[in-house]
């Protein structure tokens, strides 16, 4: 897809969906988010796509996010646009060997990317596994007891950065799409919450904001990026960015650091002497739901 | 391991459009260890020194007491052969004890009772203790050189920044090493079904 691509306008694409699906599929699709459309602020909706705005016009819009995370959570961010870096393509890998099932990497991206409080909303579910199945369907999000339990292992799935992802291949407006460094993104700005996505994906790894996340202004993560975790509108899609605000700029992904047993494995697949390609080279890997073709990014393994 | 799902073959017959994922996959089984040089141009890795190297919770539960507190008194010194921590007595009296079939000695130096001591016979300074690991844990001690071990903070590129590393007994207790089973974090409170519904237990809906 390339950069200089035109970006249909919502309101024509709204239209020509609506005729191909017929308006009462198409109403039923957007019941969710009729009145959110509504409500939403003419700026907003005259907003340019992502990728056609110019600097000065993106800087208009990151200060009006700063204004909004202000007047509705009492809480003062910084919001940047930060770009894919040249030479770097991510991946990670996860050894389902060590990985307790603590779930500290789930909470990490809860507070990073700040996920609504009440739901306890997280980019990433740990499945508790039974030994021996290695059908993420069977897989169980909700235990709470003690974690090793005997007989069990834990998978923590999150968005797979697919080379080949469904998600993006069924959005109508193109409000969701692949970068240079292989980070499959959202323009909140832009999804108009049809929620298509959401059902493409195979590893159940997109979030929809039934409600504008609920944060106390002091637990707020103000460091953020516009295309990662800034605090999201109502009636949009949501999934793990790799925490782009922070890999980008070299850091390790918040659930990387919060992960006690080392399971994560996160860097750059360009480098051949980097963790992520040692694990590859070195690790019997395998992606999940391989024969969908989705062509995963994100890899487990287990010690041998 | 009997996986169906093995990757290798299909993952690198399967190429993008895109130069750059071309690369990646094509890569995929290859590495090179960083050369000496590459690595000192390179901001550091460092490994976190847990208080547990230095100093222990007594038998009469103070925690952080340093082992010099005893050990730096003439004539107290450690008893090799012992084989838990009852025999030593004293403040380590009731210390679980439950690394096979270790004695005392098969690590602590029974004359320096703060160093330890290598297979070999040598002195190793206590805050080297993962040297002492990796005699026995070779695997883990590989896995844990390549960053695929124990937890890490900082930066996956370290031409931008620094990286801390945890030390084995971080997460460790070296005189009970497994892992303690313990409540993890709540689970997620979502309002759609997580995932599927199981086949034993109530199903779940919103
Ligand atoms: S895992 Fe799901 S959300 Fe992530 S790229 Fe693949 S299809 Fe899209
Ligand atoms: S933090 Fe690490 S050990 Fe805990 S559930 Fe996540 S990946 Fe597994």
């Amino acid at each position: 897809m390339s950069e200089s691509q035109d970006f249909v306008s919502r309101r024509t694409m709204l239209k020509t969906a609506g005729a191909t699906l017929g308006a009462a599929a198409f109403a039923r699709a957007l019941a969710p988010v009729a009145e959110v459309v509504e409500e939403l602020g003419a700026e907003e909706f005259l907003q340019k796509h992502y990728r056609e705005m110019t600097p000065a016009e993106l800087e208009v819009v990151l200060r009006r996010i700063e204004a909004d995370a202000l007047e509705n959570y009492g809480a003062e961010v910084h919001v940047r646009d930060v770009r894919p870096r040249e030479g770097v393509q991510f991946g990670y890998a996860l050894n389902l060997s060590v990985c307790i099932g603590c779930r500290r990497c789930a909470d990490a991206c809860h507070r990073e990317n700040n996920h609504d409080r009440r739901t306890n909303q997280s980019y990433i579910r740990v499945l508790e596994m039974q030994q021996g199945s290695f059908d993420m369907e069977h897989g169980d999000a909700t235990y709470d007891h003690a974690v090793p339990q005997p007989g069990k292992y834990y998978m923590p799935v999150q968005c797979q950065q697919c080379d080949n992802p469904p998600c993006v291949d069924v959005c109508p407006v193109e409000a969701t799409w692949k970068e240079r460094d292989g980070i499959v993104v959202v323009d909140y700005d832009w999804c108009i919450g049809c929620r298509y996505c959401e059902a493409a994906c195979p590893y159940h790894a997109r979030r929809f904001n039934w409600e504008a996340p609920e944060i106390p202004a002091e637990e707020v993560n103000p460091d953020q990026a516009y295309l990662s975790n800034r605090i999201r509108p109502q009636g949009v899609m949501e999934k793990c960015t790799f925490c782009l605000h922070r890999t980008r700029e070299g850091r390790l992904p918040a659930c990387l650091e919060a992960c006690p047993t080392g399971a994560r494995v996160f860097g750059n697949l360009l480098d051949p002497s980097s963790e992520i390609r040692w694990v590859l080279a070195n690790k019997r890997v395998f992606v999940l739901k391989e024969e969908l073709g989705t062509r995963p990014r994100f890899f487990y393994f287990f010690d041998e | 391991m009997e996986l169906a799902i093995s990757i290798g073959a299909v993952v690198l017959a399967a190429c993008g459009p895109d130069p750059d994922i071309i690369a990646w996959r094509a890569g995929l089984g290859a590495s090179t260890e960083r050369s000496p040089e590459a690595e000192a141009a390179l901001f550091p890795t460092t490994i976190h020194e847990p208080p547990e190297l230095t100093s222990i919770t007594t038998s009469d539960g103070v925690p952080g007491t340093a082992c010099a507190t005893c050990h730096s008194i003439a004539g107290v010194t450690p008893e090799s052969r012992a084989t838990s921590a009852d025999e030593v007595g004293g403040p380590h009296a009731g210390l679980r004890f439950a690394h096979g079939s270790n004695t005392c000695g098969a690590c602590h130096a029974s004359d320096d009772p703060t160093s330890l001591r290598l297979a070999d016979g040598r002195a190793l300074p206590m805050r080297e203790a993962m040297t002492l690991c990796a005699q026995c844990h070779g695997p883990q001690y590989r896995d844990y050189q390549h960053g695929s071990h124990g937890g890490m903070r900082g930066h996956w590129d370290r031409s931008v920044g620094p990286r801390e590393r945890n030390h084995c007994v971080d997460c460790h207790d070296p005189h009970a090493p497994r892992y303690p089973s313990f409540r993890p974090m709540p689970p997620p409170r979502d309002r759609v079904a997580p995932v599927v519904p199981r086949h034993e237990g109530a199903p779940r809906h919103e």
